[in-house]
């Protein structure tokens, strides 16, 4: 008996889920995308494709780092021939750097467009197109009205969208979640000299019905690893836009 | 099926377009004269004039004789010419194939079009109408062959159409000339006695080949049908290509989106018979005030998909002018390309570069914002940051190297590298601080130097030592010194990339 209440529960949290975006990440063939210690902060411990994800990043400095934690996340839901569009104003991306991340830069049609209007269009149309591996649109900012058709759009056609928002202007939007990137000093196993690997300060401000919380990873060989110095701190953000 | 030609004589071409100049000239008898060997020959001749004994070819002084009060016209160079290329091009309207004919008419392949006019005597009437319509005085005729055609329409007494197969019957009655042949053999027949082609049809071909050459015979041959002829049309048909005439003038949009969906419907389903795709379409709106509009579309691999191309169409329509209607629409498929049955999915599969959905994706947005909007790049082998890759248009071609990983790349590299104000110790340690928009950036880390050598022969300059540095607060930057460190101070900082 206890066994069947727990059952009905999970389904209906299942169904509220369902009703709050996550049907992707719910969808037949769950894509397992490791983020390391973040995993815990998502609902069942899956990080959500088949949605919208907003990366705040003002500067060509956040913006790396935000393009850096992405990357590997976009690598894995491309898979062997997945194709990515990468939509945007003033690109600076260097597309043979994405190859260290595990993308193939072959794989990645970039679209240059004069004006933010362009790409909202341009975002709105990629995003209803069912079989890419993901849409990366580097908007100014991203508004209500604009975020809830990309909502719409991708819960139809299940792609996975990264909305980099550049004028780091907080508005409320129906994006899954917000992300903000801060690069942290590497991590340099041993003694070496050099630069060693990436780490970050990933700090999730906002995820629906899951839990948002600040945490400084490194990518160490394509994994995403807690650093060890500090514990994992995980503190209650922005709880209305839940 | 059998061919129908269609030959339409302008017999006062030139004496015509000046009445619609000035219309004065249409009540009194003009003609216009060229001055030659000392004297003025007319070369042309209207109506009112001709029908009082004047000629082309006459000197001047001897018309004068005839009407004292003869109006002589200025020529023109090459109006003739000029006129027929524009009224061919004008009569794409009755059939996509035109031709020039001579200095003075044109002809038309009319084969299966008469019948979208309700017959060839209907279709004849419409030509001689719209033809008055501008000021044109004509005679047509209409025949199996482009001789008999010719001759029914200069010499026909009684109806202008000569049935399927009846060419014999009608040129029997006409006079030589009608044969088109030169006028030194119509005089030397003449003088045998033989003022009718029934007179001379039954001799044996042996003795008319002896008597008049192998050219009179190729002449007659052509006009019975016997010997093929061709003609060069003014504007080269288009082998795939849709009409749609419209009994009244379109006016609106609606309209004119029915139009194109009806066109291409007809020309997809060709298309898919044929197995091919289309790389490049134009419809082509014929308004009634004789201006054509017209709007082309691109696809970046072929297509048959009448929605897709339909959606391509459709933020072009609204360029399209109707104002007093337009009466014919033709598409044309300029670009065609070999397109197999693509197999139905049963279920949708995550689409590769293949995908059709990607490329129709990609035309709509070189439609709405230019071909130039989409890049993608293969590995090139290069050093130089600024040449390691390369732009492909085609999405299917597939690298021939692979990307290099084994050296650090920055994520986001700036189109122009940025000086910096440095302190750095020499001769190669990478920079302590640097200053870069006024900001102070204290270095902790680095890596390097790379040293990357100019291409000399593609550019001569300094080559570049790069670092790649962190600062205090762990940002990861791309740095380059310019040149070796020298007395005059040639070498320069920058700043080129942002990593992770």
């Amino acid at each position: 008996m206890p066994n069947q209440k727990s059952d009905i529960i999970k389904k209906l949290e299942n169904e509220i889920l369902e009703l709050q975006g996550y049907r992707a990440a719910l969808g037949k063939i769950p894509m397992h995308i490791d983020l390391g210690p973040i995993n815990e902060a998502f609902p069942e411990g899956r990080f959500p494709v088949g949605a919208v994800h907003e990366l705040v990043s003002a500067g060509m400095v956040n913006q790396a780092a935000a393009t850096g934690f992405i990357a590997p996340v976009i690598s894995n839901l491309m898979g062997d021939h997945g194709v990515v569009l990468w939509i945007s104003d003033c690109r600076t991306i260097f597309p043979p750097a994405l190859k260290h991340y595990g993308i193939d830069p072959h794989r990645v049609v970039f679209i240059d467009l004069k004006n933010q209007k362009e790409v909202a269009w341009a975002v709105d149309e990629a995003l209803k197109l069912h079989g890419l591996a993901a849409v990366v649109g580097e908007m100014a900012d991203i508004n209500f009205m604009a975020s809830r058709r990309f909502q719409l759009a991708v819960e139809q056609s299940q792609v996975t969208g990264f909305l980099f928002n550049k004028k780091e202007r907080y508005t409320t939007n129906a994006c899954l979640t917000r992300w903000k990137i801060t690069s942290q000093p590497g991590i340099i196993p041993g003694e070496l000299p050099g630069v060693g690997f990436p780490c970050w300060k990933v700090e999730l401000l906002k995820v629906r019905n899951g839990r948002p919380g600040i945490w400084k990873v490194a990518l160490m060989n394509g994994q995403f690893v807690a650093t060890g110095q500090e514990p994992v701190a995980i503190r209650e953000l922005h709880r209305k836009t839940g | 099926m059998n061919k129908r030609f269609v030959s339409i004589w302008f017999h006062h071409l030139e004496t015509d377009w000046f009445v619609q100049r000035q219309p004065a000239l249409g009540q009194i008898p003009f003609v216009i004269a060229t001055p030659g060997h000392g004297r003025l020959i007319i070369t042309a001749v209207n109506r009112l004039a001709e029908e009082q004994g004047i000629k082309k070819g006459m000197v001047l002084a001897d018309a004068r004789v005839i009407i004292p009060s003869l109006h002589v016209v200025d020529p023109i160079p090459e109006l003739s010419k000029k006129l027929l290329q524009k009224l061919a091009e004008w009569c794409i309207r009755f059939t996509p194939c035109v031709a020039i004919d001579g200095t003075d008419a044109l002809l038309f392949d009319a084969s299966g079009c008469a019948h979208l006019w309700g017959g060839d005597v209907d279709y004849l009437t419409a030509i001689i109408k719209r033809l008055q319509e501008r000021g044109y005085q004509v005679r047509v005729g209409m025949a199996d062959t482009i001789g008999a055609a010719w001759a029914i329409a200069r010499y026909g007494k009684r109806s202008p159409v000569i049935e399927h197969n009846k060419q014999l019957n009608e040129l029997a009655e006409l006079p030589p000339a009608s044969l088109r042949i030169e006028q030194e053999l119509v005089e030397r027949l003449y003088k045998l006695g033989l003022h009718q082609v029934s007179d001379f049809i039954s001799i044996p071909r042996s003795a008319l080949r002896r008597r008049f050459g192998q050219a009179f015979l190729l002449k007659l041959d052509q006009a019975l049908g016997n010997e093929p002829e061709f003609m060069q049309p003014v504007v080269p048909v288009t082998p795939y290509q849709e009409r749609l005439p419209c009994l009244e003038p379109i006016v609106t949009l609606t309209g004119i989106e029915i139009a194109l969906e009806e066109l291409l419907k007809k020309l997809c389903h060709r298309l898919e018979k044929e197995q091919k795709g289309l790389r490049c379409a134009r419809l082509q709106c014929h308004r009634v005030d004789d201006i054509t509009i017209q709007v082309e579309i691109g696809t970046n691999r072929p297509s048959r998909n009448t929605q897709h191309i339909f959606k391509l169409f459709e933020n072009k329509l609204s360029a399209i002018e109707p104002a007093l209607g337009i009466e014919l629409f033709i598409l044309e498929a300029l670009k065609i390309e070999d397109h197999g049955h693509g197999q139905e999915r049963l279920w949708e599969q995550q689409g590769g570069l293949n995908d059709t959905g990607l490329s129709e994706l990609l035309d709509r947005f070189t439609m709405r914002f230019g071909s130039k909007c989409f890049h993608r790049y293969l590995p090139d082998e290069h050093y130089w940051p600024e040449r390691s890759f390369k732009q492909v248009i085609s999405l299917q071609e597939q690298p021939t190297t692979n990307w290099r990983t084994d050296h650090p790349r920055p994520l986001h590299l700036l189109a122009a590298p940025q000086a910096i104000e440095v302190t750095a110790p020499v001769p190669d340690y990478p920079p302590l601080l640097f200053r870069y928009k006024g900001k102070l950036h204290k270095i902790v880390r680095a890596d390097g130097p790379e040293r990357i050598e100019q291409e000399w022969w593609l550019q001569q300059g300094q080559h570049r030592d790069y670092y790649s540095v962190e600062d205090e607060h762990g940002q990861r930057f791309w740095l380059f010194r310019s040149g070796h460190y020298d007395a005059a101070k040639t070498y320069g900082w920058y700043l080129h990339g942002f990593f992770a």
